[in-house]
C-alpha cells in the first residue's frame, strides 16, 4: 500500500523532471508595465507606446521590438496611463473596441501586462481564429463558424472518447482529465521547443510518453484505490485533487505565460469556397478524424474492444464471462491517456499552449460526454460533435466571451429532459 | 528568516479575513454534502451571486448598503432553486457536473464584456463597502489605533477595518453554527441525515426528498452567500475570477479536512487550512529570499502551496476521509 504512494510520488518526480526541460522563469524584481502586440498572430513591430502616469507626467516612450513586445520599468507603484500610437500600427490594424488608451494599476515588485488586442480594419469586432475580414454574408459566416466548430469538436471528442470509456470501464467521474489534455500538450511543448525536434516527432513522442504515463497511472494508482475499495465519489474528489497537483505543477514548470509551438505557427489561409483554413487545421482535423475512426473500429472488431464494452456495460458479468477486467481497464487508461495527449497537442496546435488550457475544455468535455450519454463511446463522439459547432455557430447570435455559457446552458438542459444523453440507455440517472 | 513575521501571519491567519470567509462558506458546503450527501461543486457560485448583488446594487444602482446585503440574500435563495430544479433529481456524478457548470455560467456571465455595464467585465466591482465601514465602532467608537496584543516577541495586530470584518465574520460563524447544530438535532436535519444514507428509504417513508435536498440547498447556498459578502467587504471589491471553481474545491478540502457532517468541522478545517498554507508559503517564501532555496522563485513558491492542496486531498480522502472529527460511517462518499 505504502510501496503504491511512494511510487506514485515517484512518478509524479519523473513527470516533473521530464517537464524541467523548458521551465524557465519569470524575472522576480520586475516592477512595471509590459505587453505584447499581435495581430493574427504576427507579431507587430514598431508600434508606439506612451506611458504616463495617472496625472499625465510622461515615464517613458517605447516602440515594440521585432516580438510585437515592449517594456517599461516604473520606480513607483499605482496607476498609469498607457496610450498607444494608433498611427504607428500597421496599414491593416486597428485596435479592438477602438479605445486606445489603457489605465493599468502596478503593484510593488510586480510587472503588469497590458493588453491591446488588434484586429484587421474591417473587420466586426468580435474574436474569430480565423478572420474572414471584411464583410461577410450570414450564410459565409456560419460555414466558417461551422468549420472552427467542427475542429473544436474533434479536439473535444478526442478527450472525450477517453474520458467516457474511463467512466464506462470504473466509474470513475475523472477531473483530471483536463490535466490529461494539458500533460500532451506540454510534453509536445517539451520535446518540440525544449528539445528541438520537429513538432510531428515532438507530437508522436508525446502522445506515446502520455499513454504509458496513462498506463502507470491506472496501474499505481487508481488500480491501487479500486483494490482498496475506495468509493466512487471519494475517487471523484482524490481525482479534483489531483488535477490540483497537476496543473500547478505544470505552471511550476511551464509558466504562467502562453507559448506555441516552435513550427506551424501562422500559417497564412487558403481558400476552400465559403470557408478560410489554415492548412494546418485541414491536417489536424484529418489526424483527429483518423484516429477517432481508427478507435471507433477498434472498439466494434477487435476482442479486446468488444471486452472494453462489455466490461462498460456490465463489469460482473464481464468478468464472470472471462473477461480479465484488470487488464481492460489498463488498455482503455494508455489509450485514454494518449489521445487525450493528442487532443492537447492537436489544441495547442490550433490556438495556444497554456498550463490551463485542459482545465478550460474540461466542462466542454464533460458537456459532450454528457449530451452523448456518459459511459457510451459512440456517444461521447457525437456530443462533442454537436457541442463544438453549438458553441461556434453560436457567436452569430450570442458574444464570443459568452459561447460556452450556451454550451453548458445545452448540458443542463439536456439533463432536464433526456438525462441518458443521445445514443445513451434508459437507466436510473436521478 | 524572518520567523517572527512568519509567526505572526500564521497565527493571524488562524483567525483572519480568509479563514472567516471560507469557513463560513464551507458551513454553507457542509449542510450539503456532509448533512445531505449532495455533492454541489458550485458553492463558490454562491458567494459570487452574494457578492455581486451586494457590489451591483450599492454601485450601479446607488441604493443603500443593507438593500444591497438584502439584494445578495435574494440572489443566493434564487440561484439554489435555479440550480436546483434541474439537477436535485440527478445522481451524484451528475450533480457534480451540472452544478459546476451552473458556476461556470455565473462565473462567465459576471466577466463578460456584454454585461461589463453592469458587472463590470473581469477587473469586478469596487466601491460598495462604505456602508459597511461606516458603522465600524473599532474605528469611530473605540479610538485604538490596532487591535491585538503581544505574544511574547511576537505582535498579533490587526487594524480597525479588519479587526470589525474579522469580528462581523466570526459573530456569523458563530450564529450559522448554531442554526446548523440545531437544525440537525431536529426531525427536519434527521430527515436530511437519510437522505444522505438511503434516498430511496426516505421516499418509501412518504417523504418528498426533491423538497428537502431544495431546502438544504437554498440553506447551504445562503449561509455560503454569507462568505460572499465577507469577501466583497474585507477586499471592498470583487472580482469574476475569485469565484471559480477552484475556490468551491478548496472549501471541500476544508471541509473534509476538519470532518464532513460536523458543526465545527469546516470551522477548524478553514482555520487548519489557511495556517498551514500561510505557514507553508512563509517559511518557503523566506527560504527563497534568504537563498536557502536556489531551485525555485517566490512565484513557484505560491503554485507549490495549491500542489500541497491537492496532494493533501487526495491523502485526507485516501487515508482519513472523515477528516479530524468525523465519523467515518457518516461521509457520503460511497456511490449510490
Amino acid at each position: 500500500m505504502r510501496r503504491a504512494v511512494i511510487a506514485f510520488t515517484a512518478f509524479l518526480g519523473g513527470l516533473i523532471f521530464l517537464l524541467a526541460g523548458p521551465a524557465h522563469a519569470d524575472p522576480a524584481d520586475c516592477q512595471g508595465l509590459r505587453g505584447t502586440l499581435k495581430l493574427q498572430g504576427q507579431p507587430v513591430n514598431g508600434a508606439k507606446i506612451a506611458v504616463t502616469t495617472e496625472s499625465g507626467q510622461p515615464v517613458k516612450e517605447v516602440t515594440t521590438n521585432a516580438q510585437g513586445t515592449w517594456d517599461v520599468p516604473v520606480d513607483k507603484p499605482g496607476k498609469y496611463k498607457v496610450t498607444l500610437d494608433v498611427s504607428t500600427l500597421p496599414q491593416n490594424a486597428e485596435v479592438r473596441g477602438g479605445n486606445n488608451v489603457r489605465t493599468p494599476t502596478v503593484y510593488k515588485g510586480n510587472c503588469s501586462s497590458v493588453l491591446f488586442a488588434l484586429q484587421p480594419k474591417g473587420a466586426p469586432g468580435q474574436e474569430q481564429q480565423q478572420d474572414s475580414g471584411g464583410q461577410t454574408s450570414m450564410w459565409e459566416q456560419a460555414a466558417q463558424l461551422a468549420f472552427e466548430g467542427l475542429n473544436l469538436g474533434l479536439i473535444i471528442a478526442l478527450a472525450a472518447l477517453g474520458l467516457s470509456l474511463i467512466y464506462g470501464t470504473t466509474g470513475l467521474t475523472n477531473f483530471s482529465h483536463g490535466e490529461l489534455v494539458t500533460l500532451g500538450a506540454i510534453l509536445a511543448y517539451a520535446f518540440n521547443v525544449g528539445i528541438g525536434l520537429h513538432l510531428i516527432p515532438a507530437g508522436i513522442i508525446a502522445v506515446i510518453v502520455a499513454g504509458v504515463l496513462g498506463y502507470l497511472q491506472d496501474r499505481l494508482f487508481w488500480g491501487w484505490l479500486r483494490k482498496r475499495g475506495t468509493g466512487i465519489i471519494a475517487m471523484m474528489i482524490i481525482s479534483i485533487g489531483l488535477a490540483l497537483v497537476l496543473r500547478y505543477a505544470f505552471l511550476i514548470f511551464f509558466g504562467g505565460q502562453t507559448e506555441a509551438y516552435a513550427q506551424y505557427v501562422a500559417q497564412p489561409g487558403i481558400q476552400l469556397g465559403p470557408i478560410s483554413a489554415a492548412p494546418k487545421n485541414l491536417v489536424a482535423m484529418g489526424i483527429e478524424l483518423a484516429v477517432l475512426i481508427v478507435v471507433g473500429i477498434a472498439l466494434l472488431r477487435t476482442r479486446t474492444g468488444k471486452a472494453a464494452r462489455a466490461v462498460a456495460d456490465n463489469p460482473a458479468l464481464a468478468a464472470s464471462s472471462g473477461i480479465n477486467v484488470d487488464r481492460v481497464i489498463r488498455i482503455v487508461w494508455t489509450m485514454g491517456g494518449a489521445i487525450a495527449a493528442l487532443a492537447g497537442v492537436m489544441l495547442g496546435l490550433s490556438q495556444t499552449l497554456k498550463y490551463t488550457m485542459g482545465q478550460d475544455i474540461l466542462l466542454l468535455i464533460f458537456a459532450g460526454v454528457t449530451l452523448g450519454g456518459l459511459g457510451t463511446a459512440f456517444g461521447a463522439l457525437v456530443g462533442s460533435l454537436v457541442v463544438g459547432l453549438f458553441i461556434q455557430v453560436s457567436t452569430l447570435w450570442v458574444p464570443p466571451e459568452l459561447k460556452n455559457v450556451g454550451a453548458l446552458a445545452v448540458l443542463i438542459i439536456v439533463l432536464l429532459v433526456r438525462p441518458q444523453g443521445i445514443l445513451g440507455r434508459r437507466e436510473r440517472i436521478g | 528568516m524572518d520567523w517572527i513575521t512568519i509567526i505572526s501571519t500564521t497565527l493571524k491567519s488562524a483567525v483572519g479575513v480568509e479563514t472567516v470567509l471560507y469557513g463560513v462558506a464551507a458551513i454553507g458546503l457542509n449542510v450539503h454534502f456532509g448533512y445531505t450527501g449532495l455533492l454541489n461543486f458550485g458553492q463558490a457560485a454562491f458567494m459570487g451571486v452574494a457578492g455581486y448583488g451586494l457590489a451591483v446594487t450599492v454601485t450601479v444602482m446607488g441604493l443603500p448598503f443593507w438593500v444591497g446585503i438584502g439584494v445578495g440574500l435574494v440572489a443566493a435563495v434564487l440561484l439554489a432553486l435555479l440550480m436546483g430544479i434541474p439537477t436535485l433529481h440527478l445522481r451524484a456524478d451528475y450533480l457534480a457536473i451540472v452544478t459546476i457548470a451552473g458556476a461556470e455560467i455565473v462565473r462567465l456571465i459576471f466577466r463578460s464584456v456584454a454585461f461589463k455595464d453592469v458587472f463590470g467585465g473581469s477587473d469586478g466591482q469596487r466601491g460598495f463597502s462604505n456602508g459597511f465601514y461606516a458603522i465600524n465602532p473599532f474605528e469611530h467608537f473605540f479610538t485604538a489605533r490596532q487591535y491585538g496584543f503581544n505574544l511574547g516577541p511576537v505582535p498579533l495586530f490587526f487594524s480597525p477595518r479588519q479587526t470589525w470584518v474579522i469580528f462581523v465574520g466570526w459573530v456569523l460563524i458563530a450564529l450559522a453554527c448554531g442554526v446548523v447544530f440545531l437544525l440537525m438535532r431536529s426531525p427536519w436535519g434527521r430527515v436530511l441525515k437519510a437522505i444522505r444514507e438511503d434516498e430511496d428509504a426516505v421516499r418509501s417513508l412518504g417523504k418528498s426528498v426533491f423538497s428537502y435536498k431544495m431546502q438544504s440547498l437554498v440553506l447551504g447556498g445562503v449561509i455560503g452567500s454569507l462568505g460572499g459578502f465577507i469577501y466583497g467587504l474585507a477586499y471592498a471589491s470583487v472580482q469574476p475570477d475569485v469565484f471559480g471553481t477552484e475556490t468551491t474545491f478548496y472549501m471541500y478540502t476544508m471541509v473534509i479536512l476538519g470532518g464532513a457532517a460536523r458543526v465545527f468541522g469546516p470551522v477548524i478545517g478553514s482555520m487548519l487550512f489557511w495556517v498551514l498554507l500561510v505557514l507553508v508559503y512563509g517559511v518557503l517564501a523566506e527560504a527563497v529570499g534568504a537563498g536557502y532555496i536556489t531551485f525555485m522563485d517566490v512565484n513557484q513558491v505560491g503554485a507549490l502551496r495549491w500542489i500541497l492542496v491537492g496532494l493533501g486531498l487526495i491523502l485526507l480522502l485516501i487515508f482519513r476521509p472523515q477528516g479530524i472529527f468525523g465519523d467515518k460511517r457518516e461521509i457520503a462518499i460511497d456511490a449510490r
